[in-house]
């Protein structure tokens, strides 16, 4: 089996056993990163390109080290140094990477569908790394993989998603992901921050936070993106805290052995308390686990050939 | 792809276990005993076979010898020329394989291209002092130039049959057949 398209965009309207197929691949992966030569020669000779027009740390970096490790080359390249800062099109600068013979183009940009816009005018395969309000399927990929790592299961779990619903790619993408994996999805946070219409893709809304995470398998802490505060969206980040931050209090009261995620970077003491963090979190496992799947998400999109299939 | 028939049976279970046996002593009396060895099976149907010479060895030679499986889907050189990829299975080896004498056991010997890739493999693991090759059945039509220091049977076949080993391990009959349309 092999996955449909030459390119990743998003996981909505993805395939439960191409999903499947990603997760099942990461597992092996995975083991690469804990040998002491944490290299493998599989993507030896492709030319992977990390074309960042937003900041990154974790995900650029994870990008980068999942390239590495399957021993392709990989470039980084982000917007304040490249020559979108001189007025170039987003469209140019990637024919203009295309024309040096790349593989694989990852893009991260502010602009939902900017991913999908190069995949259609692109021979390379494009990995979408976050695009505006819309996806960000390989963070919901580790998350879906963490999950069942932890759980053995997806199928038939419950997984409360807390905070700015409306700005969060990261969520867009894990409602979909874990709705095709049979998972049910309950979604919390302020009124303004939650979408119109959301209930549309099968999650549930809830407004009280303790009732959202009763009985849960696991809850994803969403970052409050404290650079949208001036839009007015809530009224403090002291309030925020109280009605939608995780604390040992509340993740008591939801139940035992829930999990607790976060799909970085962190505000603590804003969505998640210290304490949980440190203490009862995931944070670093997803962070590990995210190699070993965009490993997974390279090697399928370099395999099978799409002509022939 | 058209269904392939059964067109041959070449080994039988007692066969096989006839092979191995044979295979077991080969590997002893090569090595002088059983002291440095480690048995690397590849995924999937070495694995098995791996497993079983370990036994063997250890009833003939009274000592344990470390089993080890191997998965080459990553050191293929085919990516992107097939249709679709094998999900990698696990590679688990849980002996240092540094100074070691390490059999590599896989069912069919056939273009060598797994061989080559598994020998890779291992040399990301370490330093072995020997690398050793024990195959159940040589089909022939090699592509690079290996060849089995262990054969349970050489078997002369056309390159558009298929050679199938079927083992107990995996349920259902155990035998080895020639398939073709």
């Amino acid at each position: 089996m092999a996955l449909s398209s030459k390119d990743l965009l998003g996981l909505k309207g993805m395939p439960a056993d191409e999903i499947r197929l990603i997760l099942d691949t990461a597992a092996t992966f995975k083991d690469v990163s804990e040998r002491d030569i944490k290299k493998v020669p599989t993507l030896r000779g492709k030319t992977v390109i990390n074309l960042f027009y937003e900041a990154s740390t974790r995900t650029r970096t994870s990008f980068e080290l999942a390239g590495k490790r399957l021993s392709a080359d990989v470039i980084n390249i982000s917007t304040s140094t490249s020559s979108a800062a001189k007025g170039e099109t987003l469209l140019d600068t990637a024919r203009n990477i295309e024309a040096m013979k790349s593989d694989i183009i990852i893009v991260r940009h502010s602009c939902s569908g900017a991913p999908h816009f190069l995949a259609g005018r692109l021979e390379s395969s494009i990995i979408n790394a976050g695009d505006g309000f819309h996806e960000h399927p390989t963070q919901a990929l580790l998350d879906l993989f963490t999950l069942r790592e932890k759980l053995g299961r997806l199928e038939g779990i419950t997984v409360a998603i807390v905070g700015d619903i409306l700005h969060s790619r990261v969520a867009r993408s894990n409602i979909y992901g874990l709705i095709a994996m049979g998972a049910r999805v309950r979604l919390c946070g302020p009124p303004t921050m939650m979408p119109a219409g959301i209930e549309r893709t099968g999650a549930e809304v809830y407004r009280n936070m303790d009732e959202a995470i009763k009985g849960v398998q696991a809850v994803m802490m969403l970052r409050l993106q404290l650079e949208r505060q001036a839009a007015g969206l809530f009224p403090g980040v002291r309030e925020y805290a109280r009605l939608y931050g995780m604390n040992r209090a509340r993740l008591e009261a939801a139940g035992k052995g829930v999990i607790v995620m976060h799909p970085g970077p962190m505000n603590r003491g804003v969505e998640i308390a210290s304490d949980v963090a440190d203490n009862d979190s995931v944070i670093l496992e997803q962070v590990t686990n995210g190699v070993a799947v965009r490993m997974a998400v390279m090697f399928l999109l370099s395999g099978g050939n799409k002509a022939e299939a | 792809m058209t269904q392939q028939k059964e067109k041959a049976l070449i080994l039988d279970s007692t066969g096989i276990e006839r092979a191995l046996t044979r295979i077991s002593h080969e590997i002893l009396e090569k090595n002088r005993g059983a002291r440095e060895i480690g048995l690397i099976g590849i995924q999937r149907g070495g694995v098995h076979l791996a497993h079983r010479l370990a036994v063997k060895i250890r009833e003939i030679e009274g000592a344990p010898v470390p089993v080890g499986s191997l998965d080459i889907t990553m050191y293929r050189d085919d990516l992107g020329t097939r249709k679709s990829q094998p999900v990698p299975q696990a590679t688990d080896i849980p002996f240092d394989i540094q100074d070691k004498v390490i059999v590599l056991v896989d069912d069919v010997l056939f273009t060598g291209r797994t061989i080559r890739a598994a020998m890779n493999s291992i040399m990301d693991y370490g330093r072995p002092k020997r690398i050793q090759l024990a195959i159940l059945v040589d089909r022939g039509h090699r592509e690079l130039p290996i060849r089995a220091d262990f054969v349970g049977k050489n078997l002369p076949t056309s390159s558009k049959e298929k050679v199938e080993v079927m083992l107990a391990e995996d349920g259902g009959e155990e035998k080895v057949v020639i398939l073709g349309e």
